[in-house]
């Protein structure tokens, strides 16, 4: 029981992670039908920038750097999403092959310009100590930053549906994702929303940059491209432009992985491929998918 | 200035020549229905109209050129635009499309729930559960809630039982009284009702201007919409 209770949270607590890189994903895709192979730079900058700030701004890691390590990591992932879907993308709206090809460039040159940079080798992201602590839950004994992960994917989930619920930029994002001509025919400029949500998709990306810096053990220049991979099945799975499809195919993928993991030795990675293998099959747009025309 | 002048409009969609050379002018506080078989270009050209197709030509909105202006810049300008097949957001409450729509300082709720009654009792209901006619309701109150330089609505009862017809046909009536419409529609009843100027397309040209007079006693008219006999 207790190893079972150990595999589900860190499943969960993957899953949390799998999110954050996809939540934004999705929503790119969904809203405008890019196909961003760059999302990954989002979170290896965000990684960056918050091991930045962990080494060189407030060297003596507490809980309160660690919080402003995630939140640097993702204004500047947001940031420089935003200044790529202004230079970038901007010019190339309903050009998919185009914006496919652009997008592979800036995840190349990131990953060139930061291991030039910082060189090739994971470096150790500091944590407050009692990040290594565990607890013990029943028999079982949790490593602790699993909860972290669930706990800051949950708050970014909240945040992300309550903008999408209640704003009118959240308004016009939803409508849009469902049929954007429509949005510009009643008025509305949808390339602010446009902007928006690389901003939004950039931040989370950013943040989970961070906390994937902790779960991995380092920051590396090619962690983006990696977790990627997962991002985009996660987005199909879970059903382009849909937040909430995302989150669910997250915990999804992240719970099976761990117990495939486990219970099949070593075939996790090889199970998430058959229930990726079985959505596109049985549903193509995903759990909860919906696509912009 | 709310009147349009469209002048040798061309539009070309995956290699086909849709419309080509499309003149016509919508003079301002006047109904003017485009009218024709299905697939001359109807459609089309109020899409080029809002910048939804690209074409090439002129569009004149109130004597200014639009015809590179982005789609959401030609409805503030003072275009509203009713699509063909709806087009509403089918996940969003009839509350949250409406208030998607809404571009002047007080939206005119008033007329809207006054024309559709309806709407106001559905307020919560996701409009992707409305009936056909429902949704057309919606679609038309999106683009009343602004005062509008001109209406471009298309094909507004297709696909309605006659009952909703009536009621959108009563509707569009009471709007037409005070405002410049473009307006594509196959019922003749509701265009004789309606529209002062009658303007028929044919493989993407305009064939025909005149009055809704012409609608029965013209026979080229009548050949152009494919109308054996005389319309009720």
């Amino acid at each position: 029981m207790s190893t079972f209770l150990l595999i589900l949270i860190t499943g969960i607590g993957l899953g949390a992670l799998y999110f954050l890189v996809a939540s934004g994903l999705s929503l790119i895709y969904g809203l405008m039908g890019v196909l961003n192979f760059a999302h990954g730079s989002f979170l290896t900058i965000g990684a960056f920038t918050g091991l930045w700030i962990s080494t060189k701004v407030f060297p003596n890691p507490t809980t309160w750097t660690f919080i402003a390590a995630m939140i640097a990591g993702g204004i500047v992932a947001g940031l420089f999403a935003l200044l790529m879907e202004q230079l970038v993308i901007n010019r190339l709206y309903n050009r998919h092959i185009d914006q496919a090809l652009v997008t592979v460039g800036v995840a190349l040159v990131v990953t060139a310009l930061l291991a030039g940079w910082f060189g090739s080798d994971a470096r150790l992201f500091p944590t407050p100590l009692w990040f290594m602590k565990a607890v013990t839950i029943g028999n079982a004994i949790i490593p602790i930053d699993r909860f972290i992960y669930i706990g800051v994917a949950a708050i970014l989930l909240t945040a992300m549906l309550s903008i999408l619920k209640f704003t009118r930029i959240g308004l016009i994002i939803r409508a849009g994702v469902e049929n954007r001509s429509m949005v510009s025919a009643l008025g509305i400029n949808v390339r602010l929303a446009f902007s928006t949500v690389f901003f939004i998709g950039g931040f989370a990306a950013g943040v989970g940059g961070v906390l994937i810096s902790v779960f991995s053990y380092g920051v590396s220049p090619l962690m983006g491209g990696s977790w990627l991979i997962y991002g985009f099945i996660v987005v199909v799975v879970g059903g382009m432009g849909s937040v909430t499809g995302s989150a669910i195919a997250a915990m999804l993928i992240g719970i099976t992985n761990q117990f495939a993991n486990y219970y099949l030795t070593g075939l996790g990675d090889f199970v998430v491929v058959i229930i990726l293998a079985a959505v596109l099959l049985t549903k193509p747009s995903g759990l909860l998918g919906k696509v912009s025309n | 200035m709310s009147s349009l002048e469209v002048k040798d409009l061309h539009v070309t969609i995956n290699g086909s020549h849709i419309l080509q050379g499309v003149n016509f002018f919508v003079p301002e506080n006047k109904v003017t229905a485009l009218l024709g078989r299905n697939g001359v270009g109807k459609s089309t050209t109020l899409k080029a109209i809002m910048g939804l197709n690209p074409g090439t030509g002129s569009i004149k909105f109130g004597g200014t050129e639009i015809i590179e202006v982005t789609t959401h810049k030609i409805v503030q300008m003072g275009l509203g635009y009713v699509p063909e097949d709806r087009e509403i957001f089918s996940s969003l409450t009839v509350k949250e499309n409406l208030s998607l729509a809404e571009r002047d300082e007080k939206p005119d709720y008033d007329l809207v729930y006054s024309l559709f009654p309806e709407l106001l009792t559905r307020t919560g209901q996701r409009a992707g559960t409305l009936s056909g006619g429902q949704q057309q309701m919606v679609a038309i109150a999106r683009a009343l809630l602004n005062q509008n330089k001109i209406l471009v609505i298309d094909e507004p009862t297709k696909g309605l039982a006659p009952k909703l017809v009536t009621e959108v046909a009563n509707a569009l009536a009471h709007v037409a009284d005070h405002s410049t419409m473009l307006i594509v529609e196959q019922n003749l009843a509701l265009v004789k009702a309606i529209a002062q100027n009658i303007i028929v397309m044919d493989q993407g040209k305009v064939v025909f201007e005149g009055g809704p007079e012409n609608l029965q006693n013209e026979s080229f008219v009548k050949s152009m919409l494919g109308v054996s006999g005389g319309h009720k």
